[in-house]
């Protein structure tokens, strides 16, 4: 009897969905998730060619597209590599022992007589002259994957655990065609869309003399109900064009979020629907003291470096999607609903586009073009998002606060620890639980989806990580999902992991003051779980973590740990930082153990990216709104620049028997609540509102 | 009645003909002269995804209209180098796979280049306030930044052997 199938590989179980042997010497590896600039592609291609035992070279990747990969719904959650990597690793183990098993058949030996070097079968280590390729016509790669092929063992992984290059990376480096906004498409035009302000509203009038003067060049209207667009051939004419429109057409029944609703206390007074989870209420508890603290924080947008685009022709009844979302499928979903077509009509390809973070404006873009391309049938249509359009239509994270009450036993340690969060909704994905922008300004738009937000199966929404890792007797969740958010909210990098662990990596510092301990020690007097130990212990050994040092002073550090969803990968960071008026990150030091390392510079390069991006929302970040998104372009919205990032180091705890996690979130929530934590050691005050801006470290210091 | 613009992109001279004189270089490289490599980010001149060199000084192309352009010399990342001959720059970036998504390595690359032209052995301070012009959203500053040191270095030993 078999192991069960990897979820993936059980959802698409014909192994041709998975493996190819497309001419001699090469082999093309399939898989359902895309390359969103994690390096997502490479690792999985080390999986492969140690279970085929064949040099990576001959590897090729194809990813995210519906005529051929298989489905595996969104590339999100830092899954990709924990489920994705081990569906790759079990079809090509099935696929390896049924060539073998031909093999023998054909050479008339034993299966064990056999073994396999870089694609060419060996018999008692000498050559037989066959190989994958010379079998490849008599092996039936349609069957279902059975999960009999034995895999690897992890003494006997060669490419997997090395720091193999990205293939990706040349081609970007020398200014090839390597992104989505680079598709050329014969007869291709360009398209901008004018955006419905908010659902609901509608067109008033159009001054198209006004928007042709702008264009200086040909221009086309395209109008389905409020859905409004501007097409032609010279990109800069319909650039222009779709510029001048924002203040050449009017709407009507606008709604614009205000200042008010920018800041997370808004969300207090807010209709909810409740959600409850873990233990029973504490009631009156026995317990002596009770400690209590909230913390806040803003919207953010992705602010991909690039605005989103999407590609599509309708021809011969047959729509054909090109776009850099996480999931096609899901979206060739939304869209066959949207348009009223099959799905089996709608063909979806990934195409790499720049760092996305989460659901930002990819799939609308898409959804654009083929909006578009069914009123324009046999022309093939671009739709390019203006900076501004994508600023203020991406979805944001929501704003969330969290409210943390614990009761403390004699020590001064958590017995029982409520954590209760105010947030709306962090899914709005396409099909998830929320609708694609365009779709909203059709005629007879789709119904506002019902309340709802991530399953905890999924790892929870505005509730991930909002339970501590820590031993504590009874912990609870009391999470007030907010029905109605100013903004269209979606998800972003570790959804609610960040305010969460912010809240209570914070109040677990907090704690430690009042006990009169190290942050360290207090940590490790309350967790058993020896990864989370070993992680905290080694970040500490890294920074050279010294108890006792003097608060107040200007100069800080600050100690986070994290367990990512509380079942993935450990990170433990120490920050060092100066305030003034403003503050200078210096250095970052992080210890993380994700299990088996399929690519240690990969794993490490996308902890450097959550640690630095994490530091920015930090820092710097939240959408303001005024009479509309009024963070609209990098001056309304700074990131983090170069002369602003501190030098990081890393180290991997390389646990080689544990299943392999992903990274990219981690780091998240243990950066921030270590930010917060240093701030609070080098001022001597505590702020709990994100993000930490000036003004707020000046009340901070008039406060103290 | 389209007008005629005269240049040098990467050393060779090309001409175009255009209706609109406002035309910004960035289109004209990237849709007239099919040079993908400078990328659009935000048509703002903020973010410098599109910096190229204009006779040798690095600026951002996404509003610099054609015009403006007329007779100068651009260099943009594909002037760089290719796979077969990787400018340093190029091959300090691969090895240090210093990129997470990549969009904004094109500019980046550009203005490492006008950098380490003016200055040839810049500090790590100097290299990330030349950097400052562009965005990296990834999170991929450090190894960009040592990757600017490391092709400073082989460039000086270069030089000097």
């Amino acid at each position: 009897m078999n192991a069960p199938l990897p979820g993936p590989l059980n959802d698409n179980p014909n192994l041709n969905r998975w493996v190819a042997f497309p001419s001699p010497g090469k082999v093309t590896v399939l898989t359902g998730r895309v390359e969103l600039g994690q390096g997502v592609l490479t690792a999985m291609a080390q999986i492969a060619a140690d279970e085929l035992d064949i040099a990576i070279e001959r590897v090729t990747v194809r990813s995210g597209d519906t005529e051929k990969a298989p489905n595996e719904g969104y590339t999100a959650g830092s899954q990709s590599i924990q489920f994705g990597g081990i569906a790759i690793r079990q079809a090509c183990a099935d696929v390896r022992t049924l060539f073998l098993e031909q093999a023998a058949k054909v050479l008339g030996c034993k299966v064990d007589d056999l073994s396999i070097r870089d694609g060419r079968i060996h018999r008692n280590g000498t050559s037989t002259g066959q190989d994958y390729w010379t079998l490849s016509g008599a092996v039936d790669l349609t069957v279902k994957a059975t999960g009999g092929g034995a895999r690897k063992r992890v003494a006997d992984l060669k490419s997997v655990g090395t720091s193999n290059a990205r293939f990706d990376l040349p081609g970007k480096i020398f200014g090839e065609s390597a992104f989505i906004h680079d598709m050329q498409i014969d007869g291709m035009v360009h398209a901008r869309v004018v955006r419905q302000p908010n659902r609901g509203a509608t067109i008033g009038a159009i001054d198209e003399n006004a928007i042709r003067r702008a264009a200086k060049g040909p221009i086309e209207f395209v109008r389905n109900g409020n859905f409004l667009a501007i097409l032609g051939a010279d990109e800069t004419a319909v650039e222009a064009a779709g510029v001048a429109a924002v203040n050449h057409v009017t709407w009507r029944n606008i709604e614009a979020p205000t200042p008010t609703q920018q800041e997370a206390n808004w969300l207090l007074q807010r209709p909810v629907v409740e959600r409850v989870f873990g233990a029973p209420d504490a009631g009156n508890a026995q317990s002596k003291e009770r400690y209590e603290a909230t913390y806040t924080r803003g919207y953010l947008a992705h602010a991909s470096i690039s605005p989103s685009c999407g590609l599509a022709i309708y021809r011969d009844s047959k729509l054909t999607v090109w776009t850099h979302c996480q999931g096609v499928y899901p979206l060739r979903a939304a869209l066959a609903k949207t348009l009223k077509l099959e799905p089996s009509s709608i063909v979806v390809h990934h195409v790499q586009g720049s760092g996305c973070y989460g659901h930002n404006g990819a799939d609308d873009a898409a959804a654009d073009a083929a909006i578009i391309a069914m009123q324009k049938p046999g022309q093939a249509i671009r739709v390019r998002w203006r900076r501004e359009e994508e600023f203020i239509y991406e979805p944001k994270t929501p704003a969330m606060v969290v409210k943390v009450r614990a009761l403390l036993d004699d020590a001064g340690k958590p017995v029982d620890w409520t954590q209760e969060i105010w947030s709306p909704t962090h899914n709005q994905r396409p099909g998830a639980g929320g609708n694609l922008l365009g779709a909203i300004a059709l005629p007879d738009p789709p119904p506002e989806p019902p309340p709802n937000d991530v399953p905890e199966a999924n790892g929870g929404g505005a509730t991930r990580n909002a339970e501590p890792l820590y031993d504590i007797p009874a912990k609870r969740i009391l999470h007030h999902l907010v029905t109605e958010a100013p903004v269209r909210t979606s998800a972003l990098r570790g959804l609610g992991a960040m305010p969460n662990v912010f809240a209570l990596e914070c109040c677990i510092d907090e704690l430690a003051e009042r006990a009169g301990q190290d942050p360290v020690q207090y940590r490790l007097s309350i967790t058993g779980d020896v990864r989370a130990r070993a992680v905290i212990e080694k970040v500490a050994a890294m920074a050279k973590w010294q108890a006792g040092a003097p608060g107040g002073t200007g100069t800080g550090r600050g100690i986070a740990f994290a367990r990512y969803k509380n079942r993935a990968a450990y990170s433990s960071v120490v920050v060092e930082l100066s305030v003034d008026e403003e503050i200078r990150l210096h250095r970052v030091w992080c210890a993380t153990d994700a299990g088996l390392v399929i690519n240690p510079d990969g794993v490490i390069n996308q902890l450097e990216g959550g640690i630095i991006q994490s530091a920015s929302w930090v820092l710097k970040e939240q959408v303001r709104f005024d009479n509309g998104v009024a963070s609209f372009d990098w001056e309304t919205y700074p990131v983090l620049k170069f002369s602003e990032v501190p030098e990081i180091e890393i180290e991997l705890i390389n646990t080689k028997d544990e299943v392999p996690l992903g990274v990219g979130e981690v780091t998240a929530g243990p950066t921030a609540a270590a930010i917060g934590n240093a701030v609070s050691h080098a001022l001597g005050a505590r702020i709990r509102d994100l993000p930490l801006t000036r003004e707020r470290i000046m009340a901070a210091l008039l406060k103290e | 009645m389209p007008k005629k613009f005269d240049f040098s992109v990467n050393g060779k001279a090309v001409s175009v003909s255009l209706d609109n004189e406002e035309t910004p270089l960035l289109n004209v490289l990237r849709n007239e002269l099919g040079l993908m490599g400078t990328r659009f980010g935000c048509g703002l001149e903020q973010c410098g995804c599109c910096m190229v060199l204009v006779d040798g000084a690095p600026e951002k192309c996404c509003t610099k209209p054609v015009w403006n352009v007329a007779g100068k010399q651009i260099i943009t990342v594909e002037g760089l180098g290719n796979a077969a001959r990787p400018h340093p720059l190029q091959q300090a970036f691969i090895d240090e796979q210093a990129a997470q998504c990549g969009f904004c390595l094109a500019g980046i690359l550009i203005s490492a280049k006008a950098l380490l032209d003016k200055n040839p052995e810049p500090s790590r301070a100097e290299i990330a306030q030349a950097l400052d012009a562009n965005i990296c959203r990834c999170g991929s500053h450090n190894r960009i930044i040592r990757a600017v040191e490391k092709a400073a270095a082989i460039m000086r030993a270069g030089a000097s052997g």
